[in-house]
């Protein structure tokens, strides 16, 4: 139980706000002019308490497992054993009384998880593309009836794909061109070459995939109810109107609490919801459908593995002339959002770097493996880890320093992108990397690492290796392209006694998006932030505020919502809330998004300006190399955050601390092994993701330079700091001597890093 | 005596102890997270000792005391605590991350919270604010 008096208390204090706030530190540098007048304003800026924070850490919320309806059945799904093939037959080995049974026969609409392509079965009919593809599925209301069945799948094996570089079936090319790259190599005093390699990764949510659906009692016209752990409502609505040949009104998808997304719940909750729902559909009874951790871990989407060549053409002094990239992303088994990811990653593919002469080739093919889909980044890590690692060595070769190359090359206001993007005031890549030079005294402290390098300082090679290295960064908040305008966002607000109400379809999945949201609402409309509540994320109330992906949620949404906020304080005039619901009645606005005047894109030859504008950021890492075991331990993480004001510096700051670890653990601990087509190693006990011990002390600065078509000068915060730690950790491993061009960064592949390096 | 109130339970004995408590005591704030005591998600204290309830059958905890994140009333300084410096993000590891805390005792350094907390996976905060939030309870 919630006790009343601390919900009180913790009320009066988001109210106020001013205790919370003092106690913790400033998050920008002092003499930061947004810092100062963020005092006077009454929410945005101030460390307000988290909306649902309360009911989180008395164990009240409510995730889906904790829920449960009356003569609710369990479900299960039988997944294909086989990489590729076709299923000759089926045997039920069991029991059938008191059992629901589905197949594809028992879909009444389309066989299709409704997302771009629509090429994925929700249950494979007779062709398997992948292990773990499911093909049946069981409900009971007893759960250890449900798991003894025994079901026999004969198939006849097709010889499977598992190299993306030579699969012939390709979901995606994108090719981006500027200036002319051979006139660039012409250009260059020396040209470096490489190829990087980045592997798959899991979101680890540590709630796992689950929804529960519920059917109207049968009539003529019923429809269907479904709650889950999703980011996205929206896309769960439409793939079930889909799958079960349902209209808009008859289908209801319901957000419950989310314990952690990252991606893994994007598109995935589409496929989950619909093997639920017609389960649902052919009992009359509600259906819950929840993930042990092995079965999340085998067959949901992961991060697309990549790899990226680089050619690059650079004058003795350091300048970029020509950069030929190509970038290879393994989509696994269907398109899912494969097309999107690369067109992020290629979109990221020169990092933050300005050069006149660019030629960018990618491309994402089928591979017989699980698909790949949606994690926090969405290509950008793949590509700038490839970029990153590439100018440090482009550095060495040239016998300059890392920082120095990053300073000639960084993109300043008014440069252009690859894609032709003139960039506005807000382009802050030198400021972020100049802070965090300064903060970790990098130059300095590299020279010192180096000295204790020197062969014979340590003849006995006992003291532990130590290195430190930077990555430069830069990520684009919303959509990419015209996808904002295709996408067409709504956010509504309504007018209650007390305030006001936000009604949007972006989901609370540990960001902060309601407290965000209400900051933002409270501030425009000049009331207390408790006087905002939040609507549950719930298609049947909320319309359509697009997916709460891609660092959108607060500079896409919340402008939306502050839009909605002007309007309701412009009609109340001098009027209380109560007073206009007297006078004039329920008050409800609601606001479509608006391209800012000056945003252009052409989506055939991949010009124009890519993201409404970016996030900039500079993480050092200095980490240790144990010579035995040749495990590599970061001792010191320095991050520098450019995100334009944020709303809630701790919430901000919680994104890039928590994105930071995520980042640490793709770059040296998370190790998706895949044999035969099948995550040899889906369990936690051997997936390793950072604990405690494994995450080193982090410093967080955050700049802000406002973006002026965001919330209160906000731009996107989520995904950033997933990009930068992996190739900072590897120029790291660089500057201690050990030349690795692929992460994860495991201890074995540390060792033969270090053979090579001294061979060289 | 489960939260501080002697209970009688008619249960397989060889039943989880963290099912028993979802399923037949209506705690749901105690959660699973991998079922093979790799997440810490299912923290709980048994004598005052954390331990991870997907492992431990219930015959085990017969006479023993055993505390979940609803036996802390709202009233642990740790509760608010992490509401206030951002301990809990999505919130899901953050019932059993409070109960390992609470193990971890008073004024506890940096260094014990960071091996008392080793065995309690959390994927969104990075751990800082989680140590923020324990170190600034009071």
């Amino acid at each position: 139980m919630i006790r009343a008096d601390l919900l009180q208390r913790s009320r009066l204090e988001g109210l106020q706000g001013s205790k919370s706030a003092d106690r913790v530190p400033a998050f920008v540098p002092s003499d930061n002019r947004l810092m100062t007048r963020s005092r006077r304003l009454n929410a945005v800026g101030r460390n307000v308490l988290r909306k649902e924070g309360i009911e989180k850490v008395t164990g009240t919320v409510r995730y889906i497992d904790d829920l449960s309806f009356p003569g609710m059945l369990h479900a299960r799904t039988i997944r294909s054993t086989i990489p590729a093939g076709e299923i000759v037959g089926i045997r039920l080995n069991f029991d059938t009384d008191g059992f629901t049974i589905v197949d594809h026969r028992d879909i009444p609409g389309r066989n299709v998880v409704a997302l771009i392509e629509d090429d994925q079965p929700s249950l494979a009919a007779r062709a398997v593309r992948h292990v773990a593809e499911p093909i049946l599925l069981l409900a009971h209301p007893d759960r250890d009836v449900l798991r003894s069945a025994d079901v026999e799948i004969e198939y006849r094996q097709t010889p499977p794909q598992y190299d993306a570089g030579t699969s012939p079936a390709i979901f995606k090319t994108i090719a981006i061109d500027k200036g002319d790259v051979e006139a660039g190599f012409r250009a260059a005093d020396v040209i470096v070459d490489g190829d990087y390699r980045t592997g798959h990764q899991e979101q680890l949510y540590i709630e796992t995939n689950g929804v529960i659906a519920v059917p109207d009692p049968a009539g003529a016209d019923h429809g269907i109810t479904v709650y889950g752990s999703m980011q996205c409502p929206y896309y769960v609505h439409r793939a079930l109107k889909i799958l079960l040949g349902l209209p808009d009104e008859k289908v209801r998808v319901v957000q419950t609490e989310t314990g952690g997304g990252f991606g893994g719940k994007e598109e995935y909750p589409s496929m989950i919801a619909g093997h639920a729902a017609l389960l649902a559909w052919k009992s009359g009874r509600p259906v819950k459908l929840v993930y042990d951790r092995v079965e999340d871990m085998l067959a949901t989407t992961k991060r697309h593995p990549g790899v990226i060549r680089h050619r690059t053409g650079v004058t003795r002094d350091g300048r970029l002339t020509a950069m030929d990239i190509d970038v290879l992303l393994d989509g696994g088994a269907y398109a899912t959002l494969s097309a999107v990811v690369l067109s992020r990653g290629v979109l990221h593919a020169t990092g933050p770097y300005g050069c006149d002469h660019v030629r960018i080739r990618g491309r994402v093919t089928m591979t017989n493996t699980p698909p790949n889909g949606a994690f926090r980044g969405f290509g950008a890590p793949q590509t700038q880890f490839a970029t990153e690692v590439h100018i440090d060595r482009i550095a060495d070769r040239l016998g300059i320093d890392p920082v120095r190359i990053r300073e000639v090359n960084a993109l300043r206001p008014g440069d252009t992108t690859a894609t032709g993007q003139r960039l506005g005031a807000d382009t802050s890549a030198l400021q972020v990397l100049r802070e965090a030079v300064k903060r970790t005294g990098f130059k300095r402290r590299r020279r010192q690492l180096s000295r204790g390098l020197t062969p014979g300082s340590d003849p006995s090679r006992t003291r532990p290796l130590r290195g430190i290295g930077l990555s430069l960064i830069f990520h684009g908040s919303g959509f990419t392209g015209g996808g904002e305008v295709k996408l067409a966002s709504r956010a509504s607000l309504a007018l209650t006694e007390r305030g006001a109400r936000i009604l949007v379809a972006s989901t609370e999945i540990g960001q902060g998006t309601r407290t965000m949201h209400a900051q933002i609402v409270a501030e425009t409309l000049g009331i207390p932030y408790d006087a905002v509540e939040v609507n549950a994320a719930d298609t049947g109330v909320v319309p359509d505020s697009g997916p709460t992906v891609a660092s959108r949620t607060c500079m896409i949404v919340g402008r939306i919502l502050q839009r909605c906020a002007e309007e309701m304080k412009a009609r109340l005039g001098r009027m209380t809330p109560k007073q206009y619901l007297r006078a004039h009645g329920p008050l409800m606005i609601t606001k479509e998004y608006e391209r800012p005047a000056e945003m252009r894109w052409d989506d055939a030859m991949y010009r124009g300006d890519a993201y409404g504008t970016y996030g900039w950021a500079c993480d050092v890492v200095e980490l240790e190399i144990d010579r035995d075991t040749w495990e590599v331990k970061p001792v010191m993480f320095t991050s520098v955050h450019e995100i334009g004001r944020p709303i809630h510096p701790l919430l901000a700051r919680g994104q890039i601390e928590g994105g930071s670890a995520q980042g640490l653990g793709y770059a040296l601990l998370e190790e998706v092994v895949m044999r035969d087509g099948r995550m040899a190693n889906a369990q936690l006990t051997n997936y390793i993701i950072p604990t405690t011990l494994d995450t080193p002390p982090m410093d967080i600065v955050m700049l802000g330079i406002p973006y002026p078509h965001g919330p209160f000068g906000a731009k996107g915060v989520g995904e950033m700091p997933i990009d930068g730690p992996a190739p900072a950790v590897v120029n790291a491993l660089r500057h201690a001597g050990i030349d690795l061009r692929e992460i994860p960064a495991t201890p074995e592949r540390v060792m033969r890093g270090e053979v090579s390096s001294f061979e060289s | 005596m489960l939260n501080g109130r002697r209970t009688r339970l008619d249960v397989h004995p060889m039943k989880r102890l963290l099912d028993v408590l979802r399923e037949e005591c209506g705690l749901t704030g105690t959660k699973e997270g991998c079922g093979e005591g790799e997440c810490g998600a299912c923290t709980l204290l048994v004598d005052n000792r954390p331990v991870n309830s997907c492992l431990v059958p219930v015959a085990h905890v017969a006479g023993a005391r055993v505390m979940t994140i609803e036996g802390l009333r709202g009233r642990h300084p740790l509760q608010r605590a992490f509401v206030e410096h951002g301990g809990a993000q999505c919130g899901i590891c953050t019932p059993g991350m409070i109960m390992a805390a609470v193990a971890v005792g008073r004024k506890p350094a940096l260094d014990q919270i960071r091996t008392g907390l080793a065995g309690n996976l959390c994927r969104c905060t990075g751990y800082e604010a989680i140590y923020r939030s324990v170190m600034r309870a009071r």
